[in-house]
């Protein structure tokens, strides 16, 4: 991991001269377009859902969303604030976040503390336990659904918010679990033991010194929990009440009653794209490369 | 600060590995102590049962007179200096160095007055806000050091911790090392394999060999008395030279004959080893360092002084002229130390080098003024009251006879 630290690496061809430097510049500029490309094309539907959520529901028919180009007047805030007013889509739009955030944090806190203790704390019988972890990996969420039905039922929680949360975690706790373990076992166990001569305990060198080095492995897990749980629509339609529905499930009824209803759809569905991608911003900084760099050796 | 007492201090690994066998060592307050053997002699193993990060698994641990077998690291109030450095990559200088005191919940004036105390005598002051990625290794190093010392241990542990800076820094480094350690007068143990540092830092130096203590002894004694082959061959550089010899009685008192040569053991050396006599007529291993023997032709060739020899290697160091030649002796093969130190001297290694055609190499080291070139026979002048004299089935030195080698100088 260290190898990606510094600047003073040397990697690849050494730089001969001019024509050498002309060659390492073009090939990185290159490179550089062709994301720009790849993000421009990624990018061209999601600026048309946002272009096509602003449009009068009456110009649907005459033609694509490319057509604000030319009739800019089409544009209007008009099914944004109809969708605001629609109770059904605002509160299904709280619930996704009451099922989200806490999904999210739990399955981020759990998995790490248990990744913690798999990979850095000695207790009879880890390594079973772990591989117990993994085996429930390979466990489709198909096959709980029923038995777990019936079990909210005894507990008296069913089409509760907490149920559908409750489900999330479950699920998602083995592969956060999984990754984190491994992640958490990279880091060099000098740094561990030179905590503990420090006068550190184990719960202090969870918080001061796996935690801050696992953020990576952690924002990421953090990232696809949240974008899993935000953009289920099975767990909800099974477990959650209709009070409790999130917006996936609403948006897709909506579909149902009225057939082609863009104009709520459009709004919906831009809404519901919006905060992973806030989500996915705020935390791609974590993604850093090279965090271990400068410890050993 | 405190004094490190072991008790027969052992440790088997949970896999049946034995990594250290019955250490007696008694640390003064304030000592310098330094262990040194081959890698994978158990060093690191005993230095991490003081340190509390592997279980004891036989005998008793006590520091300070405090028995610690069960006491955990934090609790020992030492401090130990990894071979890795392992610093808190996500954390600044001052935060490393700091680490341990705000664990400790000393106030934060105390903290701070503290790091840049301990920061200043390193020479880390302008770098206390960098991250460790961006120090280069002798400084990273010396951030290693600030967390020990910062926190004014009991004792200071320290594992190999030169190994991974380069020859002219780990030099320098050696010499801060020794000077902090005066100043601040903290017991400290530290592992090396590395002979030269455990020369030049250690109070005492501990010579451990497959988890046994060889011998602990102060520097000088150690290069004077080694009480075997192994501690023999293992301290200086190059390496003694070790030939088997006949040990016989004349007139004078005795010789050791090599076959076609021989070496007249002077008076002195005779009276220091009341134990030769059990070893007359018998077969013995007689060593003899590269720094006693110089160029016949100038320091001159007197009878019972003398080896001849023919030169294969000549390396000109400046200072002295290191000169491999093969002289007519045997080398004494079967025993085991020996063969361990031929693994472990991988570099200018004599004690088993291979030899060339006949004869058994031997290392010298002459006057730079030496002529000598390859091809070339020549007289070595030896200086024999320097001779050691070994047994050759068990490779313990010859000395009193009552007294056991490995116990000799403990
Ligand atoms: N965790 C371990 N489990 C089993 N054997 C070990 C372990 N650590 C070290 N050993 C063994 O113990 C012996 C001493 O190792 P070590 O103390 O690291 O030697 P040194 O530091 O002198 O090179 C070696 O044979 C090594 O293979
Ligand atoms: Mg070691």
């Amino acid at each position: 991991m260290t190898a990606t630290a510094g600047s003073d690496i040397v990697t690849g061809a050494i730089n001969r001269g001019p024509a050498a430097r002309i060659v390492a510049r073009t090939s990185a500029g290159a490179l550089r377009l062709f994301l720009l490309v790849v993000a421009l094309i990624w990018l061209v539907p999601t600026f048309g859902l946002l272009v096509e959520s602003l449009r009068d529901p009456a110009t649907f028919t005459t033609g694509g969303w490319w057509q604000v180009f030319t009739h800019p007047a089409q544009l209007t805030f008009e099914n944004y604030s109809q969708i605001l007013k629609d109770g059904a889509i605002t509160s299904s739009f709280l619930n996704t976040v009451y099922i989200t955030v806490p999904a999210t944090l739990l399955v981020v806190l759990i998995g790490s503390a248990a990744g913690f203790a798999f990979a850095w704390i000695e207790f009879p019988g880890r390594d079973w336990y772990f591989l117990v972890v993994v085996g429930l990996l390979v466990i489709p969420i198909q096959i709980a659904l029923i038995p777990v039905v019936k079990l909210y039922s005894i507990l008296g929680i069913s089409g509760s918010l907490v149920s559908v949360i409750l489900f999330h975690v479950a699920f998602g706790l083995p592969f956060a679990i999984f990754l984190l373990r491994n992640y958490f076992a990279g880091i060099p166990r000098d740094l561990m033991e030179a905590a503990r001569m420090d006068g550190a305990s184990e719960g202090r060198i969870f918080f001061r010194i796996v935690l801050p080095l696992g953020l990576p492995a952690i924002a990421s897990l953090g990232i696809f929990q949240f974008l899993w749980v935000w953009n289920d629509l099975l767990v909800a339609l099974v477990f959650a009440s209709p009070s409790n529905q999130p917006l996936t499930v609403t948006l897709a009824n909506q579909t149902r009653q009225f057939g082609s209803s863009i104009d709520i759809l459009a709004p919906g569905a831009f809404l519901s794209l919006i905060v992973p991608l806030i989500v996915f911003l705020a935390f791609q900084r974590f993604f850093v490369q090279g965090v271990m760099a400068g410890s050993v050796k | 600060m405190a004094a490190i007492e072991l008790d027969s201090v052992g440790k088997v690994y949970d896999d049946g590995t034995r990594a250290v066998t019955d250490l007696n060592i008694d640390i003064a307050d304030g000592e310098f102590v330094v262990f040194v053997g081959p890698s994978g002699c158990g060093k690191t193993t005993a230095l991490r049962m003081i340190a509390g990060l592997e279980t004891i698994t036989e005998g008793e641990l006590r520091i300070g007179g405090r028995v610690v077998n069960n006491v955990p690291p934090r609790d020992r109030d030492v401090a130990m200096v990894f071979q890795s450095y392992a610093l808190y990559p996500h954390m600044s200088v001052r935060e490393n160095i700091g680490f341990g005191l705000a664990l400790r919940k000393v106030p934060k004036a105390e903290l701070n007055r503290r790091v840049e105390a301990a920061a200043a005598k390193l020479g880390l002051r302008e770098y206390l806000d960098r991250k460790p990625r961006n120090l280069s290794g002798g400084q990273r190093q010396r951030v290693a050091m600030g967390r020990a010392i910062v926190r004014q241990p009991q004792a200071f542990l320290m594992d190999e911790p030169l190994s991974n800076l380069d020859a002219k820094l780990r030099v320098q480094m050696r010499a801060e090392i020794g000077t902090l350690q005066r100043d601040l007068q903290v017991t400290t143990i530290y592992v090396t394999h590395d002979q030269v540092e455990a020369m030049t830092l250690g109070h005492r130096v501990a010579v451990i060999r497959k988890g046994v203590l060889q011998q602990i002894a102060a520097p000088q004694d150690l290069y004077d008395r080694p009480v075997n082959v192994f501690v023999g061959g293992f301290i200086g550089s190059p390496s003694m030279n070790l030939l088997t010899a006949t040990l016989r009685r004349d007139e004078q008192g005795y010789v050791a004959d090599f076959g076609t040569m021989s070496l007249q053991l002077p008076p002195a050396v005779v009276a220091a080893r009341p134990a030769l006599a059990g070893q007359a007529g018998r077969e013995v291993v007689v060593g003899i360092r590269p720094e006693d023997m110089d160029d016949g032709s100038l320091a001159g060739v007197q009878p019972g002084r003398t080896l001849s020899g023919v030169v294969e290697l000549v390396e000109p160091l400046g200072s002295d002229l290191v000169v491999h030649l093969t002289v007519d002796a045997r080398r004494p093969q079967d025993l085991e130390d020996i063969a361990e130190l031929a693994q472990d001297n991988s570099v200018a290694g004599t004690a088993g080098a291979s030899d060339a055609g006949g004869g058994t190499l031997v290392v010298a080291r002459f006057s730079p003024r030496s002529t000598v070139t390859i091809g070339q026979r020549v007289e070595v002048a030896v200086t024999t009251e320097q001779i050691h004299v070994f047994d050759l089935s068990t490779g313990a030195a010859v000395w009193d006879a009552g007294v056991p080698a490995s116990a000799a100088s403990n």
